[in-house]
This record gives C-alpha cells, sequence and structure tokens, in this order.
C-alpha cells in the first residue's frame, strides 16, 4: 500500500481543511507515516502557496460574534489591457472586503463585505465600492442566515436512536 | 372474564418446553444480547462495539428515496428485484469483482446478506448437511445453518495465520457429507483477509469435493490493501459459487437492509422459490436506493474508506503501544486484538472495562469459542472517540 507523495499531499490536505489545528503528529498517525515527512509536506505546500493560510469558521451567528455580511455583485466595465484584474485588485485593497470572485452571468465581480453593522456595510458600497472608476453597478445582498460555510452545515442535525452494540 | 382466565391457564399450562421447535430451543442465545442489554442502561459509555458504519447514509441516496417516494413507488416488486437495480449489480460485479452474471437469471435481490444467506442455505441443505465455515465469524452462521436443518462444522482460523483460512485445516474438516462452505472474508470481527493463493487452495478444494462455496462479500470494498479476487472469479468456480454482498457496509446503509446474491441459475431459482415465499420481495424504495448507490455512490464511498483507513492505522498504533498485540486487519472495520496475557477472559475483559472505564468492547468469544483471549474493536466510530476510548483502555489496563 505504498502510497504516491502526491496522494498522501491530498490527504493531508483533506484533514486539515477540516481540522487546521490537527497536530503534525495525529496527521502522521491517521495516515501511517513518519511524522517527519508530514511536517516536510506541510511545509512544502505552505512554500509553493498550495496552502495559503489557516483560518478559523466563526459562527457569526452567536450575538456576540455578531457581523452583518453581504455579498454584492458588480458590474465591471472591463479595460482593453487586463480586463477586470485592475479594478478587482482595487476592490480587493479594502480590508472590509473578505472575497472577490470574477464570475460568469449579469454580474462580473461577486464579493463578500463584512461590517459591524448595515449602515457601515452600505456606507462602503456607497462612498468606497461604486465610485470606483469602472464599476458600473453594484447589487446588494444582506445575508440573512447561514445554513452552510466551509463544508459545515451550521443548524445541527438531531441525534436518533441507535444501538451501542452491533454484532 | 370466566373465558379469558380459561384461556390464561391453557396457555401456561403449554408454556412447557417441548413448545418450542427443538432446534430453535437449542440455539444458544446471542452472547452479545446480555453485554447489549447492560450498555444500553449506562451512561458515558465510548463504544467499539459497533458492527455497522458510524456515517450516515449519503445523502444522494436518501435523496433518492425520498424521490421514489415522492413519485409513490411503493408497490411490490418482481420477486427477483427491480431488474435495473440487478443490471446495475451485474454490471458492478463484472466491473469490480470480474464476474460476469446474467440478470435475468443469475442475479437476487434480498433483504441484506442475512436473508440471502438463510434463502441459500434453506435451498441447498438436507437434514444433516454439513456446512464448513471458519471461526471466529458473524454470529449468525453456526445459527444460521442449524435453523436450516444443517450442522454447522467449524475451522478454527488462528492469529498466527493472521486469523486467514488454512486450506489444510478446511481440508480436515470436509466429510462425504459437507455440501457446501461458507466463507467471509474480509473478515467480520478479525479483519483478515485471504491471499489469491489461499483462496486458490479453497477453490481447488472445492472442486475436488464438489462443495457449494457460499462468499459473504459484505466488507469487500473496505480493503486497505490490495483486494485479492473473488473466490467466484476463479477457474472453475463460478458454477459452484454463490456471490453475497450487500450495501450496508460500503454505502453505510444498514437501515436499509438492501443485499443481494449472484450464481448459477438453479440456485438462484432455488433461491427465488425460498424467497418468494417467504419475503415476496425487498422493499421496492430500498432497491430505488441502490440503484442510486451503484451509479453515483463510488466517490463518497471511497471517501469513507479513507477514513476508515486512518482510524485502523491510529487504533492499530495504540492497541499495539499499550500491549495488546493485534494483526494489522486489511478490510472491514475490525480489529482483534489479543487480551490473553491480562489473565482475564475475554468475557471477564470486557465486563470489567465496561464497568470500570466505559468502554464497550465485544468479548471474542461471541465469535466463536476460538475468540476466547481476544476481543473486537470495532473502529466504525468517530476518531476522537477511538482516542477517548484508546486512553480510557490504556488507564484500565495500567489498573489491573
Amino acid at each position: 500500500m505504498n502510497r504516491t507523495e502526491q496522494e498522501l499531499r491530498q490527504e493531508i490536505l483533506a484533514l486539515i481543511e477540516r481540522n487546521a489545528r490537527l497536530e503534525v503528529e495525529k496527521i502522521a498517525e491517521r495516515l501511517g507515516t513518519p511524522p517527519a515527512d508530514v511536517a516536510r509536506l506541510i511545509e512544502e505546500m505552505e512554500a509553493d502557496r498550495t496552502i495559503l493560510g489557516y483560518h478559523t469558521l466563526i459562527n457569526e451567528e452567536k450575538p456576540d460574534e455578531a457581523r452583518v455580511r453581504a455579498v454584492i455583485e458588480v458590474a465591471v466595465r472591463p479595460e482593453r489591457d487586463g480586463g477586470f484584474d485592475r479594478v478587482a485588485h482595487r476592490i480587493c485593497r479594502f480590508p472590509e472586503v473578505r472575497t472577490v470572485y470574477l464570475v460568469s452571468g449579469q454580474s462580473d465581480l461577486r464579493i463578500e463585505v463584512s461590517g459591524a453593522t448595515m449602515r457601515e456595510v452600505a456606507g462602503f458600497v456607497a462612498s468606497k465600492l461604486a465610485p470606483i472608476d469602472g464599476v458600473r453597478s453594484t447589487v446588494t445582498h444582506f445575508l440573512l442566515k447561514k445554513y452552510k460555510e466551509a463544508g459545515v452545515f451550521l443548524d445541527e442535525e438531531e441525534d436518533y436512536e441507535r444501538l451501542k452494540i452491533v454484532p | 372474564m370466566f373465558f379469558w382466565m380459561k384461556k390464561k391457564t391453557m396457555s401456561a399450562s403449554r408454556s412447557s418446553p417441548d413448545r418450542i421447535a427443538r432446534h430453535i430451543a437449542a440455539l444458544p442465545r446471542s452472547g452479545i444480547r446480555d453485554f447489549f442489554d447492560l450498555v444500553s442502561a449506562m451512561e458515558d459509555v465510548v463504544s467499539l462495539g459497533i458492527g455497522e458504519p458510524d456515517f450516515v447514509t449519503p445523502w444522494h441516496i436518501r435523496e433518492a428515496t425520498i424521490y421514489a417516494l415522492d413519485r409513490g413507488h411503493t408497490s411490490y416488486t418482481s420477486n427477483l428485484g427491480l431488474l435495473s437495480l440487478r443490471r446495475a449489480v451485474c454490471e458492478y460485479v463484472a466491473g469490480d469483482f470480474g464476474v460476469q452474471y446474467s440478470p435475468e437469471n443469475e442475479c437476487i435481490i434480498t433483504v441484506g446478506v442475512s436473508e440471502a444467506l438463510d434463502v441459500i442455505l434453506r435451498a441447498l441443505l438436507n437434514p444433516g448437511d454439513e456446512v464448513v465455515y471458519h471461526e471466529p465469524c458473524y454470529v449468525s452462521y453456526a445459527p444460521g445453518i442449524r435453523m436450516t436443518h444443517g450442522v454447522p462444522v467449524a475451522v478454527s482460523t488462528r492469529e498466527s495465520d493472521g486469523f486467514a483460512l488454512d486450506p489444510a485445516a478446511l481440508a480436515r474438516a470436509i466429510t462425504p457429507r459437507t455440501k457446501a462452505l461458507l466463507v467471509n472474508f474480509p473478515n467480520n470481527p478479525t479483519g483478515a483477509n485471504l491471499s489469491q493463493e489461499a483462496k486458490q487452495a479453497i477453490a481447488g478444494l472445492a472442486i475436488e469435493n464438489d462443495l457449494v462455496v457460499i462468499t459473504d462479500e459484505i466488507y469487500s470494498e473496505l480493503t486497505y490493501g490490495a483486494r485479492s479476487p473473488s473466490l467466484a472469479a476463479l477457474p472453475g468456480m463460478k458454477d459452484r459459487t454463490v456471490f453475497l454482498h450487500g450495501f450496508s457496509k460500503a454505502y453505510a446503509m444498514t437501515g436499509y437492509r438492501i443485499g443481494y446474491a449472484c450464481g448459477p441459475p438453479d440456485l438462484i431459482e432455488a433461491m427465488m422459490k425460498v424467497h418468494q415465499y417467504t419475503m415476496l420481495c425487498a422493499s421496492r424504495l430500498a432497491q430505488e436506493a441502490a440503484v442510486e448507490a451503484l451509479r453515483n455512490g463510488r466517490r463518497e464511498m471511497e471517501k469513507m474508506r479513507t477514513e476508515y483507513r486512518q482510524r485502523r492505522n491510529v487504533i492499530v498504533r495504540r492497541l499495539n503501544e499499550m500491549g495488546l498485540p493485534c494483526v494489522p486487519p486489511e478490510g472491514a472495520f475490525y480489529v482483534f486484538p489479543r487480551v490473553r496475557e491480562t489473565g482475564l477472559s475475554s468475557h471477564e475483559f470486557a465486563m470489567r472495562l465496561l464497568a470500570e472505564k466505559q468502554v464497550a468492547v465485544v468479548p471474542g468469544t461471541a465469535f466463536g469459542a476460538c475468540g476466547e483471549g481476544y476481543i473486537r474493536c470495532s473502529y466504525a466510530t468517530a476518531l476522537d472517540e477511538i482516542e477517548v476510548a484508546m486512553d480510557r483502555l490504556r488507564d484500565f489496563l495500567a489498573g489491573l
């Protein structure tokens, strides 16, 4: 059962994508691989930017963590050299902006913005985002409830009666 | 009132031992039952006693079941099962096991492998016919043979052979009364698998002694190394092999109760007779779910297998570290460590571990007398639970 380094890499990624805090020793134990190999592969993936960072998934439904989030569709006038890149890069620089995607369909960029209040987010759109040269229009969707994020189902499923001993 | 009392008196007088059929009364109560009652009454138990996936059936399969209900597909099906499912099964068995069966007359859909096994035994055995099987094994094999008026003949597998079936031991168990051979690899409870050489030797014995081979392949997908070919795929074996398989383990569909048997037309026809008069057909909803599992289930199945393999690596290492030696399981989701050196019997070990550390394992003796000195730990449990169980087990050993 010799796995290639590529397979090991994928299995490591699958594990730390679910739990970035999983220790190298535990990953190694699960994969049946020496810890030094796991540490090396992770370092390599960090160096070649396969791993870009480690995030914490915070339940923003908790009152103390409440943030306002909005998904904004942005229509952009593409430029002769560089298409959407210049405007996208400009938008990326605002710390309020969490994600920026170029998407197919009606709008061009789909961005996610977070703020303390709805007014703050609305203010950002009106005074920062919309006036950018090249932005033709924006449509703002405030997030009302999150059901699933980063592969995690946020409403816990009910337990049901299962046997504790099965032959 | 008077009438009722009279009836009650009558029934009391009839509750003598011969009220129950002798061959049923003679069956032992499953060794797991008492243990089960005890565990059910306890709180904070970490159970390594569960012989079914802890995963929920993949959503696309559940969704397909709901869709079948939506469309009102709640009727009986043909006795053999939906032709669409038999086609999907035969295509899958051909592709993954290299044996070609005809969906028309060489495949029958059953209520799990349990029913398939019961039906083939009923179809095969005359009273007194012997069926050779190996122990430790799934708890229902010997009772299943007894209930169909056969004589179970157990061959012990040994830790020194990695719990693989030794063809020489098998040869010694075969008599002129032997009708069939029942094998299950990857094995519950040991996790053992058979090499191609061992399978070839077993096939040779089956051919030489004109035996029917019943192969229970329920854990086949959960093989962690290379998978040796099925007994059914070996030369000269297809006509004498009944290939039993199902969806419970690979697709986490235990509660659906759905499985199948593939084999030569005369045996499938005989099985169909029994199945027709006892079960009529398997649940249609489960059959439609099974079609979805075969069509689109491979990716989810492989994800589950990866997870089981990781758990296996953790549990095997921990057990060996704490001084409970175990053969690294090659398949299924069980590990069968030796506890003999603790000086406790399997049963004492399991009872005390449960009482003192609230960890449930199954005594090896539940799977046959030769399971004495071993316990079965299932790793069909989330890794953090396995880690807690291993810590508790280590503490338990330290306190002995």
